[in-house]
């Protein structure tokens, strides 16, 4: 009896041991409930945002692992999803800021509590490193810096330790908008250049490691295959986030991301085809967070430089022959706001706006003919095969419809790495394509598409002096009057010229187990674990 | 002569009987063929036509084989695209075996520098990665149907050249040729009228047997972004884009052409099998 | 020795031309790297720039030249999709795709060879029949194909696979590298748990592989048993008393084996090839798949080193093959 009750003591003195090893063992190993697992079609090829060449998912890594100074200020979009608000901020490393009564400069406060991964405080030594090089480093971080009027080391001033001031080269309303991307985030400094061979801006050192002091460290980061981030237990920029860990996988088939997210292998599911979205939405096993890319639109550009488009009247009927809801309901399978069918003249302004064609296939073939006469027009329609989940069956569509008005097209699917190059070329008659701007602004979409610069992305060349007058009007306009009058005088200018003919405002869709909370949307579209939650 | 084709005859139905598979694929040898050649006649439905309305439709009586993302008639599709990939497939095979028939009969028929040279072309063209070697001969010229032939062509060539090189040092000095060669032809003439004939029946099962591999290759193009252009009706393409409605049920986009894409494949290599086994006995096993 | 040397020396055409050919393919790609990692939004400087940092504004001689260097360098550049040198990469993905083959040969030959050997013995019978369809069906499917409907079947349907999310479960973590195998370095770790999941894993690749690697092999041996079976020793061995399954199993097997194992170098180096696409469908992290996408995204170095890389183990493995009939078959002596 004796020999039993002393068993039986020990076997409870040891259910009494484990729960206390347990928690300590917790204190290591993240459990399940700690752990998030994304799958997303390629990963980052960096882990710097600002250098050269990074694609998309380095977005991702900008976000959760370093700071900016201030953040776009999360507002609910609808249950279990968040987005964000470009001209209200919450404070990141920068605790407050003031602009200058001229309205010329802003003077930011840092945190007195903030430190880098490396533990060093982060000082306004590092920041005014980090802006410089933004805007010195060349490439995409250069053009988006500058975007917002932040264009030379000069603008910025470590003041004293904690406070840093921007001074601003002209009165622009994207410069304060600007500072909540993933471009002008903040280095350790020191850790860089220590480690940067004699390299002025550490390329090669901050593309492999993180020197920052965000929420998340890299513990291991295989490049095509899979990034594990773990928290940064420091974190001083917001409430610690619920999440320890968190396995990015890279999985280029959408089949097998619909599959891991539908057998609840997956708990985040990025990227998939717009019809497997509509069917995980339809299905309601698990919740998709769908939001509308502010400011982006998937159009078919008609170049209005060269014969035949040259023509307004033939914009024109192509924008009356588009099979607008077939492509709606076959190539994005809903996923989208409709952007045809509108009034005549704009009403409310904003962008993208519905244009005021629809499908009239009898209208467009006399439009057509009053001009041709009857002769066919040949002439071919490019798209991004990196795209062609949606592009190639929007194409096909074009191509049939466009046959019955007399116009024969031949189709281009044109390899993701050459595709930017064929748009330099500015020759392409015709181009199915998606562009969307980070600064949600009417005469930024302008700016990039319609203005006579030129850019890449006024995919159609197309150009007129009128269009350039209110698109600078609006972009420097200072009284909400005349921003109103110039934006809705380009808006219908684009319209009645139909360079771009708009197709639909794409959703940016994104799937998750129902357990999943606090999805925000960020205009870089990645996924941000900060304010992730999982739920048993 | 007669006798002989008799024979050739009696032994072709010997074989046949003996071998019931290759009398079946003969048999869907000539439906395959029978497609490609009315395709268009046959096709319940214009392949491209789209119909919105009824896109991602189940098999029924209306569409046997059901609709596509665009609500095109699958049958109708896979019908029609018979001819672009037996196409394919017939023009590269023609192609290498132009080239590397002809490569292979000079290698082995004149040896020396002419074998060296061809043998270290053959060589190189072995050390590739033959698929990757398609994948950036397409990428680099362009994804057209010439240029997919020209690539399959291009590795299948030391194939090619091999068989072609081996039956002729067989037959380089066999009676018949050093008779030819006594009465006075030159070696061209030589190679030609009497070497070639006689590994001729050797190269057709060849060829029947990579007809299969370049069908599958430009099906893999395919899959991987590189094939035909959209819309044409192509096995390949159909089975890429309908491998992403397999998990979502729809299993009849990539089933149908990807079975027939199969199909068409087995009959060809056991067409080749078969064959073999009629115009060379010796090997038969 | 000197033979091996000299077999060396005899493919270092082949490596040459293969390094040629390769630079000039990559080289007319028709991508502008320059401008596709300029990202949006870049300026025809910035362009410029890009193009003078990756030695694109050069003639194409002097590319070629700085190429070779840095090859004679052991440094086969740099991938821009991935921002790593591609020497590293190919180096940490080699075991993923060595491990993935050769674990669909040995599932193929486990099928294949007995299979070939039932053929041979009852040649004409049903089994004949079946293994010679069994063996053209599964080169008659497109590996891309097979390899979703498989995930389809038994990972979405019944769920007896894991997810299809590359070498191990997300959860699960990667041995210590010895070998590079996790099959292997999970055994020498004594970690059963990870290795249960990384066979898990690898059950379907290897299977959708092995269906196409079993045609050659199961041909080779029914021919090479056939071979055998009508020759003269084994027609004295039953002569003289041995009973069917000795005389099939341990005589004729035997002796049948070398065209096997000469067949099997050439399966594998085509499977390690040809495997690009069953990479791509199992988000496998090999070396197939990570030329197909540089290839897409027309990024040279990876492509070139993937190639070659390729091009130096066919050589190789031709070259073990041969040693390997030499030591085998004295006769392979004279014939070489």
């Amino acid at each position: 009896m004796k020999r039993r009750t002393f068993i039986k003591a020990a076997a409870g003195a040891a259910a009494l041991a484990t729960p206390a090893i347990r928690s300590a063992a917790a204190q290591t190993a993240p459990t399940r409930n700690e752990t998030l697992i994304v799958v997303q079609e390629y990963g980052p090829n960096s882990l710097d945002m600002q250098g050269i060449g990074s694609a998309q998912p380095v977005n991702g890594v900008s976000l959760n692992c370093y700071d900016t100074l201030l953040r776009f200020k999360r507002v609910p979009f609808a249950e279990g999803t968040m987005t964000h608000d470009l001209l209200n901020y919450d404070p990141a490393l920068a605790e407050s800021w003031q602009i200058a009564s001229d309205g010329m400069s802003c003077t930011f406060k840092l945190r007195e509590n903030a430190r880098f991964h490396s533990k060093r405080p982060v000082t306004a030594k590092d920041v005014k490193w980090s802006m410089d090089r933004a805007v010195s480093i060349g490439g995409f971080a250069t053009t988006q810096m500058a975007a917002g009027s932040l264009e030379k080391p000069e603008q910025f001033v470590a003041v004293d330790d904690k406070t840093f001031r921007i001074d601003f080269l002209r009165r622009d309303k994207l410069t304060m908008p600007n500072l909540g991307v993933t471009i002008p985030f903040v280095f350790d400094s020191e850790t860089a250049i220590a480690n940067s061979g004699g390299d002025p801006w550490a390329k090669d050192y901050l593309k492999n490691n993180i020197a920052g002091s965000g929420a998340f460290k890299v513990e291991s980061w295989k490049p095509g295959t899979e990034t594990i981030y773990v928290r940064n237990d420091d974190w001083a920029c917001g409430p610690l986030p619920q999440l320890r860990r968190v396995i990015a996988r890279d999985i280029p088939s959408p089949s097998t991301r619909r599959a891991l997210i539908e057998r609840g292998d997956a708990d985040m599911s990025y990227g998939l085809p717009p019809k497997d979205f509509k069917d995980l939405a339809e299905a309601g096993k698990v919740r998709v967070a769908a939001v509308p890319v502010p400011n982006a639109i998937w159009y078919v550009a008609l170049n209005a430089a060269n014969p035949p488009f040259n023509d307004v009247r033939l914009r024109q009927a192509i924008a009356w022959a588009i099979p607008y809801e077939k492509i709606m309901s076959a190539a994005l399978f809903g996923r989208g706001v409709p952007m045809w069918g509108g009034p005549e003249k704009i009403g409310k302004i904003g962008w993208p706006v519905p244009s005021h064609y629809s499908a009239n296939i009898e209208k467009a073939k006399a439009m057509v003919a009053a001009v041709t006469g009857g002769t066919t027009i040949s002439t071919s329609l490019l798209f991004d095969a990196g795209s062609a989940t949606i592009a190639e069956p929007m194409a096909v569509l074009v191509q049939e419809s466009l046959a019955q008005i007399g116009i024969k097209v031949e189709l281009n699917k044109i390899p993701g790495a050459n595709f930017r190059g064929e748009l330099n070329k500015k020759t392409a008659p015709m181009v199915i394509n998606r562009f969307g701007g980070w600064l949600d602004w009417p005469d930024y979409f302008f700016f990039w598409n319609y203005h006579g610069k030129n850019s890449i992305f006024n995919v159609a060349s197309y150009q007129n002096k009128e269009m350039d007058a209110l698109i600078d009007g609006a972009r420097f306009a200072t009284d909400p009057a005349t921003y109103e009058t110039q934006v809705r005088g380009f808006l219908q200018m684009g319209m009645d010229e139909v360079p771009m003919i708009p197709v639909c405002q794409p959703f940016h869709d994104v799937a998750m187990q129902k357990n999943i909370g606090g999805y925000t949307y960020w205009p870089c579209r990645e996924p941000d674990f900060r304010f992730l939650t999982k739920g048993a | 002569m007669t006798n002989a084709q008799s024979s050739t005859l009696s032994h072709i139905r010997y074989v046949l009987s003996e071998n019931p598979v290759t009398l079946g694929a003969a048999l869907l040898f000539a439906a395959y063929a029978a497609m490609a050649l009315f395709g268009p006649l046959i096709a319940p439905f214009d392949p491209l036509a789209s119909d919105t309305a009824r896109a991602l439709q189940a098999p029924d009586w209306r569409h046997w084989f059901g609709t596509d993302q665009l609500g095109r008639d699958i049958l109708s599709r896979v019908i029609v695209a018979a001819r672009v990939d037996i196409g394919i497939a017939l023009a590269s095979v023609a192609l290498v075996f132009a080239a590397g028939g002809l490569a292979g009969l000079a290698a082995g028929f004149f040896g020396g520098w002419i074998d060296a040279v061809i043998g270290r072309i053959a060589d190189t063209i072995m050390a590739f990665p033959l698929f990757v070697l398609a994948m950036g001969i397409v990428a680099a010229l362009g994804n057209t149907i010439p240029n997919i032939v020209l690539a399959t062509a291009i590795i299948n060539f030391p194939l090619y050249a091999r068989v072609a090189r081996a039956e002729t040092l067989t037959r380089r000095e066999a009676g018949f040729v050093d008779a030819a060669r006594l009465s006075g032809h030159r070696d061209g003439a030589l190679l030609l009228t009497q070497v070639l004939p006689n590994i001729m029946p050797i190269m057709v099962v060849q060829m029947s047997l990579t007809m299969g591999y370049a069908i599958l290759n430009a099906a893999g193009l395919s899959f991987i972004g590189l094939g035909v252009r959209p819309p044409t009706a192509e096995w390949g393409i159909m089975v890429a884009e309908g491998a992403g409605f397999i998990v979502s049920g729809e299993w009849w986009i990539a089933l149908f052409p990807g079975a027939t894409l199969m199909l068409a494949v087995f009959c060809f290599n056991l067409l080749g099998d078969g064959l073999r086994d009629i115009v060379d006995p010796r090997r038969r096993t | 020795m000197r033979a091996i040397l000299l077999r060396f020396a005899g493919a270092l055409p082949t490596l040459c031309g293969v390094v040629v050919v390769t630079f000039l393919l990559t080289r007319v790609l028709p991508g502008d790297t320059a401008t596709y990692f300029a990202g949006p939004t870049a300026s025809a400087e910035s362009i410029a720039q890009i193009k003078a940092s990756l030695g694109l504004d050069l003639p194409l001689t002097e590319q070629f030249r700085r190429y070779v260097v840095a090859l004679v360098h052991g440094d086969l550049g740099m991938s821009l999709t991935t921002g790593q040198p591609v020497l590293t990469e190919l180096i940490n993905r080699l075991p993923a795709s060595a491990e993935l083959t050769l674990c669909g040969l040995f599932l193929a030959i486990g099928i294949a060879l007995p299979l070939g050997v039932f053929a041979a013995v009852r040649q004409g019978s049903v089994i004949d029949h079946a293994c010679r369809i069994v063996a053209t069906a599964g080169v008659s499917l497109p590996v891309f194909f097979t390899g979703l409907l498989l995930v389809y079947i038994f990972y979405f349907i019944l769920g007896w696979m894991p997810a299809p999310l590359g070498r191990l479960d997300a959860f699960a973590s990667a041995p210590p590298a010895v070998t590079g195998f996790y099959l292997i370095d999970t055994l020498l770790a004594r970690d059963t748990e990870t290795f249960r999941a990384a066979a898990a894993q690898i059950v379907l690749p290897a299977g959708t592989l092995a269906l196409f690697a079993l045609a050659p092999i199961a041909r080779i041996t029914r021919a090479s048993m056939l071979a055998v079976l009508g020759s003269e020793f084994i027609r004295t061995a039953r002569a003289s008393g041995l009973s069917g399954p000795t005389v099939v199993l341990t005589y004729a097997l035997r002796n049948a084996l070398l065209p096997v194992v000469t067949v099997l170098g050439m399966v594998f180096s085509f499977l390690l090839g040809a495997n690009v696409l069953v990479e791509k469908v199992f988000a496998w992290p090999g070396i197939g798949s990570y030329a197909v996408e540089a290839l897409i995204a027309s990024d040279f170095a990876p492509v070139q080193g993937f190639v070659l890389t390729m091009a130096i183990l066919y050589v190789l493995l031709n070259l073990g093959i041969d040693l390997l009939n030499r030591a085998i078959d004295p006769r392979a002596r004279r014939g070489a």
